[in-house]
């Protein structure tokens, strides 16, 4: 095979990696919003709101690590309002996720009319010199932008925290059974908010991926659905943090080949191929979690359900 | 133990009975000698370094919305003492204990610890005092291990290595083996209580509370607890016990105070009272025990006829059904015993209609073969089901009783016409089993979860005798529900048999057995002993098959029945 070759499907495979990372750090968030037995179906909502903020903050301040801080607030204070209706005044957690989708939906274009048209300096790559220019692994290994790197150390930390932490064995015993964990003395409700908040942090930084990074300008629903995909993956993954990763993956790499498809000029109507991406990473995440015990020890049995803790 | 139990006394009496003037006690010691004479002894033991007790609450005081939980509770607890707590189902115990060990705090009232006043404002406080407390609804996760289990309901933080290692060894030194490695949702529910009973002990408490203990525990499951606490008793810890089975506490408490509607009505020594003592102190009220009003039994005909009914179980470690024959017929009642988990669940499944027989012919209900008929159509041959499990299976806690009540009856009460619910007819329906089993709620729009278990289930039982069923089938009727409660309950039972109906229970409570059914039989691994008349045979010989020696006892038939 020639080094050209080569060097073309370590393009795609960057690509493809790029794409993924909005859609891996929102799982990962969400991930561990519903391990503490919380559904929150806001995380498209929360994901527009990080990136209209970061889009804002950077615009105004030049600075791209202002930019990211503030995503990650917004999604914060997203999920608080998430967090404070669900929680403690104990509204039903999937109307109050679809309505912070619709409210972030609806922010995010109020806030960023302004931006429209702006650009911004995408995020440069890492850059380690001579390791960089390695054919092959150099851009796929050392050459990426750093947050394709935390993405991955995100994944890890969440599994290692889950895997084996004592805190994340407590929220794992929330997300079981939070009056079981309130008999034996733990603040349920807080620890469920942490779990939300820090959702809602994930979410922000994946949108501030896409206005920053990824397509460096603001667009009205730019996320473009990829907080559902992103819900979808959760579950597909049956709530373990590698596998969605591995179907964040799938997702973006098939959606980078099916563009490269349609630029090739195939004769497939193009609203096929894009339906291929949500196909594909369904099918196959479907096809690896089919053991049904390993399903029912992982998915957080209370999860959706409100919980009081006086009765 | 004596002195133990005097000392306690005299403690209790003078201390409140004199700082507070808590009515409760000052009733005891109204006697104008008697009271000067504990007071001298109060002295006395003040002298003797008596250690403080190690557990005293006073005027504790607790209210929900709409309830009054505990009114002014005062309760010594002693070192080294099994103390019991009775009271019927919604007397205020579990609130007291829950207060106790910091899940809910009192509205007033003083707590005091080895003598010092102390505030318990968590679980977590709670067990750094050295108070440990186990469950009625157990406080365990059902997809972790053991290990982790555990981990989470004790303070220290060890690596689970370690820990792991700790629970094998404590678990065997108390005779209650442990692995500590499986999953909580592949153990049965004696072992879940194991790893309940065993995270207390590995904080060494000083006080260990138990809310109902044994309700869920073959009898000799029950004994090995039994031993367990007794040995906690000698190294000197406290206990304190919550049960509704009262022989049980006269065998194992030596002090027992009783609420009633969240107030202590009165103290005494079990051992020196009758359980029929006990149960009238608890109800304030004469036990009726329930009898039938006609006397012999008139069989009729065969209501359900089981032949040669073998099944898989669905679930992954449940047991299979072997080749079960059984008959039932009207006017009689018959009792399946047996240690839980020997197929009883399976038994039920396949009765009820939840799990279909492929065999049609396996199961008869009034002479017509049902094997592979669904739970609607083997209701509308005339057959009742309570199940085992009140809340999810017997009623949808989320609902309103009314709701519930047509949920089963809609058919046989006529609760639907042309499609269109007559929600009159369902709530005149609904009252009328409030009224006729003595549910005690708020009305029928109350929740089914917002009952207790014992009202619950006499809501249930009661909604399936109003329909008339020719054959009732009924698992643990009795299972968590207090001494009054389950005398209406076989009051009711009994009746429906005069009546005419057929009446099948499967319970773990033998006395239960030998009160109402007419023919016994024992469950073991899935296979089910021949049926046999309950005046002819004794609690030891049923002991024995339930330990699976189905041929010894047949043998004892044999013998006799020649």
């Amino acid at each position: 095979m020639s080094i050209e070759l080569l060097d073309a499907t370590a393009l795609l495979l960057v690509a493809m990696m790029r794409a993924a990372v909005p859609l891996a750090l929102a799982a990962l968030g969400e991930l561990v919003t519903e391990k503490s037995g919380v559904l929150n179906l806001g995380v498209e909502g929360m994901m527009l709101t990080g990136a209209v903020a970061a889009f804002a903050a950077t615009v105004s301040t030049g600075s791209m690590t202002f930019g990211l801080l503030a995503a990650m607030l917004a999604g914060m204070a997203m999920a608080l309002l998430f967090g404070f209706l669900t929680l403690y005044l104990l509204t039903n957690q999937v109307a109050t996720g679809l309505a912070l989708t619709i409210f972030g939906i609806g922010l995010s274009a109020f806030v960023g009319q302004g931006f429209v048209g702006q650009t911004v300096e995408p995020m440069a790559a890492v850059s380690l010199g001579a390791l960089s220019q390695i054919p092959l692994i150099g851009k796929l290994v050392f050459g990426q932008d750093p947050m394709v790197y935390l993405t991955l150390a995100l994944t890890g930390v969440i599994w290692w925290f889950f895997a084996r932490a004592r805190a994340g064995l407590v929220v794992r015993a929330v997300g079981e059974s939070p009056h079981a964990a309130h008999a034996i003395g733990y603040p349920v409700r807080l620890i469920r908010l942490g779990a939300v908040l820090f959702g809602g942090a994930c979410c922000g930084l994946a949108g501030a991926y896409l206005s920053l990074v990824y397509t460096p300008m603001w667009v009205e629903g730019m996320t473009a659905g990829r907080g559902w995909i992103a819900l979808a993956l959760v579950v597909f993954a049956t709530w373990r943090p590698w596998r969605a990763l591995l179907g964040a993956w799938l997702f973006g790499g098939i959606t980078i080949i099916q563009l490269h498809v349609q630029g090739m000029g195939v004769d497939l109507p193009s609203q096929v191929l894009s339906m291929l991406p949500y196909l594909a990473t369904i099918v196959v995440l479907v096809l690896i979690s089919r053991d049904s015990t390993r399903i029912r020890l992982n998915a957080p049995a209370s999860i959706g359900k409100v919980f009081h803790p006086e009765g | 133990m004596q002195a133990v139990f005097y000392f306690s006394h005299v403690t209790t009496a003078s201390c409140d009975a004199c700082r507070q003037g808590s009515p409760s006690f000052s009733e005891k010691s109204r006697g104008g000698v008697r009271f000067f004479d504990l007071c001298r002894r109060f002295q006395r033991v003040q002298t003797d370094q008596l250690p403080p007790p190690r557990l005293q609450l006073r005027r504790i005081d607790k209210r929900f919305p709409g309830c009054h939980a505990n009114k002014a509770v005062s309760l010594t607890l002693q070192p080294g003492e099994i103390h019991a707590l009775l009271g019927e189902n919604g007397a205020g115990k579990s609130t007291l204990v829950k207060i106790v060990y910091g899940v809910q705090q009192a509205d007033s009232g003083e707590i005091l610890w080895d003598g010092q006043p102390v505030h318990i404002g968590s679980p977590a406080q709670a067990r750094a005092l050295g108070i440990g407390m186990v469950f009625q609804h157990f406080s365990l996760f059902e997809s972790l291990t053991v290990t982790e289990n555990i981990a989470l309901g004790i303070n220290a933080r060890e690596p689970l290595e370690d820990l792991a290692t700790r629970i094998a060894e404590v678990s065997q030194r108390y005779g209650l083996p442990l692995d500590p490695q499986r999953h909580v949702h592949d153990l049965s529910v004696g072992e879940r209580q194991r790893v309940e009973i065993t995270r207390c002990l590995l904080q060494n408490p000083r006080l260990l509370i138990m809310d109902e203990p044994t309700s869920v525990l073959t009898p000799q499951e029950a004994d090995t607890l039994f031993e367990t606490l007794r040995r906690l008793r000698d190294e000197g810890c406290t206990i304190l016990y919550i049960s509704h089975k009262l022989e049980e506490i006269r065998a194992l408490c030596s002090q027992a105070t009783v609420l009633r509607a969240g107030d202590v009505v009165g103290s005494c020594d079990p051992r020196e009272n009758s359980a029929r003592a006990l149960a009238q102190m608890m109800i304030g009220t004469e036990l009726k025990t329930a009898r039938s009003s006609i006397s012999g039994t008139r069989r009729g005909e065969a209501r359900l006829q089981v032949t040669n009914l073998s099944l898989g179980s669905l679930q992954p470690f449940g047991v299979d059904l072997k080749d079960i024959s059984l008959s039932v017929h009207s006017g009689e009642i018959v009792g399946i015993a047996g240690v839980a988990g020997n197929g009883q669940n399976e038994l039920m499944a396949a009765l009820s209609g939840e799990h279909r027989s492929a065999d049609h012919d396996a199961i008869h209900i009034n002479g017509q073969p049902v094997g592979r008929l669904g739970p609607k159509r083997r209701r509308d041959l005339g057959m009742g089901f309570v199940p085992e499990e009140r809340l999810g299976r017997g009623a949808v806690p989320d609902l309103s009783l009314a709701d519930n009540a047509l949920l089963s009856g809609y058919g046989r009460q006529a609760l639907v016409s042309r499609g269109l619910i007559s929600f009159r007819k369902v709530n005149a329906y609904a009252d009328r089993i409030i009224q006729a089993f003595n549910v005690r709620t708020h009305g029928r729009r109350a929740e089914a979860r917002s009952l207790s278990g014992g009202n619950l289930q006499k809501f249930i039982i009661g909604r399936e005798i109003l329909q008339k069923p020719k054959l009732l089938i009924c698992a643990q009727p009795t299972w968590g529900v207090d001494a009054g409660a389950a005398a209406q309950i076989h009051q009711a039972l009994l009746d429906l048999r005069d009546q005419g109906a057929a009446v099948l229970v499967v319970s773990q409570d033998l006395d239960e057995l030998f009160t109402i059914a007419d023919r016994i039989a024992v469950m073991c691994h899935g296979r089910l002993s021949s049926l046999r008349a309950a005046r002819e045979t004794t609690v030891e010989q049923v002991g024995l098959l339930m330990g699976g020696l189905f041929d010894s006892a047949d043998e004892w038939e044999d013998d006799h029945g020649a």
